[in-house]
């Protein structure tokens, strides 16, 4: 039974050769073992004595450097946020022998009560930390403590200093909505993300968590012989960390300062563009937070006070906040209506003070109306009534197509998460939304921006960016350039195509005039936007947050918060040659566009104009010629 | 349904092997995990046992069939296992910044050791009933290449390099068994050395070292995180510090400490060696030897050329992990995360083993029959 010659049923297979290949690979195995018992003969006997040593005295520790993560710039190299030294007083309980003691020793020292240390180094003791790895005991101590524990080294066995960065932002709530946060890395992330180990800082929020993977650099790491006391000896092999890339943003801290101030404590934001390429110049959000809240680590108290706020002080309103735009929207509506011939545009509508349509009487902002009014006329008293014959002539689908034109409807695509895409409804939407058909009513609230339409502030300011730029939309960003320390890609401003609008430039010239004429003509809505020695165009918007059931006018002052209008202005300067283009929200503003928003945008204006001068100007200047 | 005749016919010595292996694993991981006691950890040498078990259970069930029904389903099974494959990226969970596992109930599938044994299976089909040769020349190996390459790639993606490898070194060990003409052999040796030395030298030195490191990070996220070798160095002081008689069952100090990484996993080998010594190893080495050399008796003797090939793929497939592995914690080789058969903690690493160990028991009973 033990000697069947092998029969390969197979003809072609010579049995010798397949025996000869399976005898070269018995003896190819016996080798490789042959390997594997030599080397296992070196290590445990050859060597084993040294090993043993090594073992018993196993004070090689691994420590890890942390990589410095990138710092951030405004246009002009203001630095926005940087790392500063922050001192931690840590323990390794293995060395400490008796943690308990050591802590009651040092609180001694410190003249402190030390009870949260004591529960740190319980919950460290409970959890899964490795052996020899340092318990916090107190972040961000100051400099007498620091004294304290450094000159008592001797007596706090186990118990020494940890410099760590923290991420410090210099000018606290200023465009912290758009820059984000940094905190500690959370369970779930852990999960997610290689390379993070627990008690590591990771971008959170904003630009800080989108641009996570370049700023924070790759970590480095030290072998480290210690005592049994834990004191360093020597570090035995050490791998330097990598810094993580700069950002250089496009960002103009004293334009976004000028643009907080505007706004003052009133709730909403402004976004300032410039239209030759959509590079974001300010964005306010407000109210803000504090992120120096979150680097520190945020307590609980004060995350629960963030996050029950009903302002939503955590949300990026710029791009977040979706809000019917109410007349600005009419810039989308002409246009439409001049592209597609649906009216002459010297031809005159009359307005009574309201239209009455079906069987619901459709109002002017205006009670007494404007009488008769062209398109020019119409736009720059923002008539209500010649819009809602335009848009009726126009119907809501072709409307739609040129709102998707102007890039509404969906994300713009800026660099940051949790982008919302605003709400341009049309006859399918509606279908699709509801299982409804469109009413013909419906288009008037759509005419003049009411209805179902919606937009965030930061696509109302590429909107009014791509008129002041004759119907070229650029894809809004906020980086210049990314400084990659040694041996990393340098910046990632790859130029991207620009959309085309697609209309004729007679359309936009028309539009154009007209906003020149919103700002400044006698009759205009906008008046309160303009700036000595600066021709402005612009467009005011007053969109209801809630339908009200009264059609009269009601003190908006008298109604509460959430019911009161919103008030929009968007604008570009100069005419002719645009250099900004600038969209203001301010939430239930209980005013008009012109009365509430305009005034911010024109200390924008009034700010960019008087300080372009310099030393913003050359830095660009100086960054081009580089590239 | 099986008769007397066929199950006289069982290997003992195999069985007798394997069971000894295991329960030397099985061990070993209580070791391993004793430090955590305290924690969930403890559950992991239960369930290690109840894998054990459940892959004998699969084992013998996989006797009842002729193994010859194997290389008319090959295809089939084959696709099967690489559905589950691209389920993996599409349902499976993340642990660890890789994505390997597909959850059912409270067993965490892994497909990629499934796919080992299919692969096995389709590249013996392939080399007995579809392209029986004497010796294949370059033309006649792309399927199969092609065949190994599909879920070897997939499971690369997850990313796990450790389980692509051993796909590669099964599928290069049943190519040479099947036999490849000599100087298709240089050729492809040569090309090798080629490719290798034009991705060395030529495109590898044009990328940017963060750029290597982030390729090195994803093929092979095992591989210290740091670069400076300290797991290897916690891995050759715990092999070594066993000296030639073992610090003793559970008092092993680099184990306890847990200054090993991945102790009850792709290093728990370390942990073996610093408790039994060089007199443990030694043992364990021959076992292995032992159960490897059987496995090529069952070649050399098989009926017929599927069982020959497959029963070589099963022992190709163990020797390529107990050798990288050994070597790996022994620093004769780089960490990749390959682990040690029978022995590694791990539910579908010991049911794919027992199914192959099956796969040999079966070729070997049904030597005689016709």
């Amino acid at each position: 039974m033990d000697n069947p010659s092998v029969p390969l049923p197979n003809p072609q297979e010579a049995p010798n050769g397949f025996q000869r290949r399976l005898g070269i690979s018995l003896g190819l195995g016996v080798v490789a073992f042959t390997f594997l018992i030599l080397r296992l003969w070196q290590l445990q006997v050859v060597e084993g004595e040294y090993h043993r040593t090594l073992s018993e005295n196993n004070r090689v520790r691994l420590k890890r450097v942390n990589a410095t993560r990138g710092l951030i710039y405004d246009r002009s190299g203001q630095v926005l946020v940087e790392n500063r030294p922050s001192f931690d007083v840590v323990m390794v309980p293995e060395d400490a022998r008796r943690p308990q003691d050591i802590l009651s020793r040092l609180a001694g020292f410190l003249h402190q009560d030390m009870s949260d240390a004591r529960q740190a180094l319980a919950s460290a003791s409970a959890s899964h930390r490795p052996p020899f790895e340092n318990v916090v005991l107190r972040r961000d101590v100051d400099w007498d403590t620091l004294v304290a524990v450094e000159t008592r080294q001797i007596e706090l066995p186990g118990v020494s200093m940890q410099i760590g960065p923290r991420r410090n932002y210099l000018y606290g709530p200023l465009a912290a909505p758009m820059l984000g946060y940094v905190g500690e890395v959370s369970v779930d992330e852990l999960q997610r993300l290689s390379g993070y180990q627990m008690g590591d800082t990771i971008g959170k929020y904003g630009l800080e968590k989108y641009w996570e993977d370049r700023l924070r650099g790759e970590n480095g790491g030290q072998q480290i012989e210690v005592d049994a006391f834990g004191r360093k000896l020597r570090v035995l092999d050490e791998v330097p960390e990598t810094p993580g890339a700069n950002i250089h943003l496009t960002l103009d801290i004293g334009l976004q300062q000028a643009a907080e101030e505007a706004m003052g404590d009133r709730e909403g934001s402004v976004v300032v563009l410039r239209p030759s390429d959509g590079a974001i110049l300010a964005m306010v959000s407000k109210p803000a937070f504090d992120p120096n809240l979150f680097a520190r680590g945020i307590t609980e108290d004060e995350w629960r006070l963030l996050t029950e706020d009903p302002l939503h002080p955590l949300s990026n309103k710029a791009i977040q906040g979706q809000y019917p735009p109410g007349s600005t929207f009419k810039i989308v509506v002409a246009t439409a209506a001049l592209e597609e011939n649906i009216i002459n545009p010297f031809q005159r509508i009359f307005c009574a003070g309201s239209l009455h349509f079906g069987n619901h009487e459709f109002h002017c902002w205006k009670k007494g109306g404007h009488g008769w009014v062209n398109l020019h006329e119409a736009i720059v008293q923002s008539c209500d009534v010649y819009f809602y014959q335009v848009g009726q002539r126009l119907g809501v689908d072709t409307i739609a197509e040129y709102a998707h034109r102007y890039g509404l409807g969906k994300p713009t695509g800026v660099d940051l998460d949790h982008e919302r895409p605003g709400t341009i409804p049309d006859t399918q939407w509606k279908r699709q939304r509801y299982g409804e058909p469109w009413y013909s009513g419906e288009t008037l609230s759509v005419a003049v921006g009411q209805g179902y339409v919606t937009a965030t502030p930061l696509q109302m300011a590429n909107l009014i960016a791509t008129v002041a730029d004759g119907g070229v939309r650029h894809r809004p960003h906020y980086i210049e350039r990314l400084d990659v320390p040694e041996g990393g890609e340098a910046g990632s401003t790859e130029a991207e195509k620009p959309v085309k609008l697609g209309v004729r430039s007679s359309t936009l010239a028309q539009v154009q005039a007209a906003l020149r004429d919103v700002v400044e003509s006698d009759h205009g809505t906008g008046k309160k936007a303009r700036v000595e020695g600066i021709e402005v165009a612009g467009k005011t918007g007053t969109s209801q947050a809630v339908r009200l059931k009264t059609d009269r006018k009601v003190n908006q002052l008298l109604l509460p918060r959430e019911q009161r209008d919103h008030a929009w202005f968007l604008s570009f300067a100069p005419v002719g040659a645009p250099e900004v283009a600038v969209a203001c929200l301010i939430e239930h503003a209980g005013g008009g566009g012109g009365a509430m928003a305009a005034p911010v945008v024109q200390k924008v204006l009034a700010y960019y104009f008087s300080h372009k001068g310099s030393p913003v100007r050359d830095d660009r200047q100086e960054a081009r010629a580089t590239h | 349904m099986i008769d007397k005749r066929l199950a006289q016919h069982i290997d003992p010595l195999l069985l007798v092997l394997v069971t000894a292996i295991i329960s030397m694993g099985v061990t070993t991981v209580y070791s391993a995990t004793y430090a955590q006691a305290q924690n969930q950890m403890h559950a992991l040498v239960w369930r290690q046992a109840l894998w054990a078990c459940g892959g004998a259970v699969g084992m013998f069930a996989l006797l009842l069939v002729d193994y010859r029904k194997l290389e008319r389903y090959a295809y089939v099974i084959y696709l099967a296992v690489l559905q589950l494959l691209v389920l993996v990226p599409l349902a499976g969970y993340l642990s660890g910044g890789s994505r390997r596992w597909i959850r059912l109930g409270f067993f965490a599938l892994q497909p990629s050791e499934l796919a080992k044994l299919a692969l096995i299976i389709v590249l013996a089909r392939f080399f007995h009933r579809d392209s029986a040769r004497e010796s294949y020349g370059v033309k006649e190996i792309l399927l199969p290449a092609a065949l190994c390459a599909v879920p070897a790639v997939f499971t690369l993606a997850q990313p796990d390099l450790g389980s692509a490898a051993v796909m590669g070194f099964v599928f290069v060990s049943v190519l040479l068994i099947a036999g490849l003409r000599g100087r298709v052999f240089v050729t492809l040796v040569l090309v090798g050395l080629i490719g290798i030395f034009v991705a060395g030298h030529g495109l590898w030195s044009h990328l940017k070292p963060y750029q290597q490191k982030r390729i090195l990070a994803f093929l092979n996220p095992e591989s210290d995180p740091l670069g400076s070798g300290y797991h290897l160095i916690q891995s050759k002081i715990a092999v070594g510090s066993g000296m030639f008689w073992g610090k003793g069952f559970l008092h092993g100090t680099q184990n306890q400490l847990q200054f090993l990484p991945e102790q009850h996993t792709d290093f728990i080998f370390s942990v073996f060696a610093e408790e039994w010594g060089f007199v443990g190893c030694a043992t364990l080495v021959f076992l292995y030897a032992a159960l490897l050399l059987r496995g090529l008796q069952v070649v050399a003797r098989a009926k017929d050329r599927f069982g020959a090939l497959v029963a070589f793929g099963v022992v190709a497939m163990i020797f390529w992990q107990a050798f990288v592995n050994v070597a790996m914690t022994t620093g004769l080789l780089p960490v990749v995360g390959i682990t040690l058969p029978f022995f590694s903690y791990g539910g579908s690493s010991m049911i794919t083993l027992l199914l192959g160990v099956g796969l040999l028991l079966n070729v070997s009973m049904r030597r005689f029959t016709f």
